[in-house]
């Protein structure tokens, strides 16, 4: 064992810029794919039976291949359409489909949003049928209860499923250590592995700064949850 | 082009085996840890709940690479120590089954764990009550029991598995996705090749999922549900 090797400056530094792009990748990813999971849930509960039917085979097709392919298909994939091809080297957005960082955001965030619509439309089918009657009762219209009474619940009772689906995304970034010149925590771990021929000191780091921060996510969510999710917990007399 | 279908088809079969093969090891390892959980013993307790907690952490690439490069180092070293001349190599379907196997025991833990605390404790006593002994009250009344209060949760697991094998292509072994991956390279047409293994894996999903619902709806029989 040579622990000494990882706090070379050069090493550390490796694992200082793999740290940032892991955690940019994920906090990008999860925006993103926060926004498309809420348009998607709006579809997946709404009253347009084709949008519904849509939005059903794009969280199944998600969710039933793996997140590997996904980004092959982006990163590799994509290039081979003379569509794209025709455009990257000038029409504005296809231009980004050459850099990795922005394949690799791509694919996280499609995949993101799979998971989270269903969860989400899981919470807002579950609003309890007593609130939302009470709601057009006040003469509140379909927008309204959706705005003022349905969402706020379901996205608050989502938290606790959507906060596994964080750390399974931060675990899924290290995937992006597949597509070649991204350098996240995973890929600056090969990277030392391959320098020094260190796998157990090298991958051990990895792991270790993977647990820390997957701890500390966690630990943000149960503080959210607490405060979030007062009005659930049993009532204390 | 067909010599590239063939040889992705075989990959698939080689994810077959990958993904049943780890799911067997990961159903042992499960079985193992939620009687650790559940046995009371201090030490047992802790070692399983280390186990569940870090490896539930850890991305599974990682977990894969550091036993794949590190154990294949660690065993050399060990041979090198015992004044052994040899050298082995680690072959990526062991590190895959072994690795996989291993990081979904933990989840399997929790499955099992939860299984084994939604049957009434009374239905225990009373098989004790009856004379029979430990063994036998698991095999008769616990196990069949389980099964069903399992099957969600292990039908989850096991989707989650299945394309977690993805990922051994990044260790060398070939499967479907290393098959299609050498395809694209070849070729230039990577679009197809991938489209093709995603369409694979999606067989594969669909059909398990299809299967685990007809189990879990035979060993729900007789199961009385709660209507509002």
């Amino acid at each position: 064992m040579n622990w000494a090797i990882l706090f070379k400056a050069q090493n550390l530094a490796l694992f200082g810029t793999g740290i940032v792009t892991t955690l940019s990748l994920l906090f990008a990813s999860l925006a993103v794919g926060a926004v498309m999971a809420l348009v998607f849930a709006l579809l997946l509960t709404g009253p347009w039976a084709p949008l519904r039917w849509l939005v059903g085979a794009y969280t199944y097709v998600i969710r039933g291949t793996p997140l590997l392919i996904q980004v092959y298909l982006i990163y590799y994939g994509l290039g081979q359409l003379e569509w794209i091809q025709a455009r990257w080297d000038t029409v504005w957005p296809w231009t980004h489909f050459k850099e990795p960082f922005f394949c690799a955001l791509l694919a996280f965030s499609l995949n993101t949003a799979g998971y989270t619509a269903e969860m989400l439309a899981g919470a807002i089918r579950e609003t309890s049928a007593g609130e939302i009657e009470a709601a057009q009762a006040y003469g509140m219209n379909r927008v309204q209860v959706m705005w003022h009474i349905v969402l706020p619940s379901a996205l608050r009772r989502t938290l606790p499923a959507y906060s596994n689906e964080v750390v399974m995304m931060l675990h899924s970034t290290s995937l992006a250590s597949a597509v070649p010149s991204m350098l996240d925590v995973t890929a600056a771990a090969s990277r030392i592995y391959s320098d020094y021929y260190l796998p157990f000191e090298a991958y051990l780091a990895a792991a270790a700064i993977y647990l820390t921060a997957s701890f500390c996510l966690i630990g943000v969510f149960k503080l959210s949850e607490r405060h979030l999710l007062a009005y659930l917990a049993p009532q204390k007399h | 082009m067909n010599a590239y279908v063939a040889a992705i088809l075989q990959g698939a079969v080689l994810t077959v085996g990958v993904s049943v093969s780890a799911l067997l090891v990961s159903i042992v390892l499960g079985l193992l840890g939620a009687a650790a959980k559940l046995s009371g013993r201090t030490v047992w307790v802790a070692l399983a709940t280390a186990y569940t907690t870090i490896i539930r952490g850890i991305p599974e690439l990682v977990l894969m690479l550091l036993i794949f490069y590190g154990g294949t180092i660690g065993l050399n070293n060990a041979l090198e120590w015992m004044g052994s001349e040899a050298t082995v190599d680690i072959n990526p379907f062991a590190a895959g089954v072994l690795t996989i196997g291993f990081i979904y025991g933990a989840y399997m833990t929790e499955t099992f764990r939860g299984a084994i605390l939604s049957i009434p404790k009374g239905q225990i006593e009373a098989a004790w009550a009856f004379g029979m002994g430990r063994t036998q009250a698991f095999l008769r009344i616990t196990a069949p029991q389980m099964v069903r209060y399992a099957l969600p949760s292990f039908t989850n697991n096991w989707l989650v598995l299945i394309k977690a094998t993805a990922l051994v292509s990044l260790i060398g072994l070939q499967e479907m996705t290393y098959a299609a991956k050498q395809a694209s390279a070849a070729t230039r047409s990577p679009f197809v090749f991938f489209l093709f293994t995603a369409g694979l894996f999606l067989v594969y999903t669909t059909v398990s999922l299809l299967a685990l619902r007809r189990l879990n709806a035979r060993f729900s029989l007789g199961a009385k549900r709660g209507t509002l």
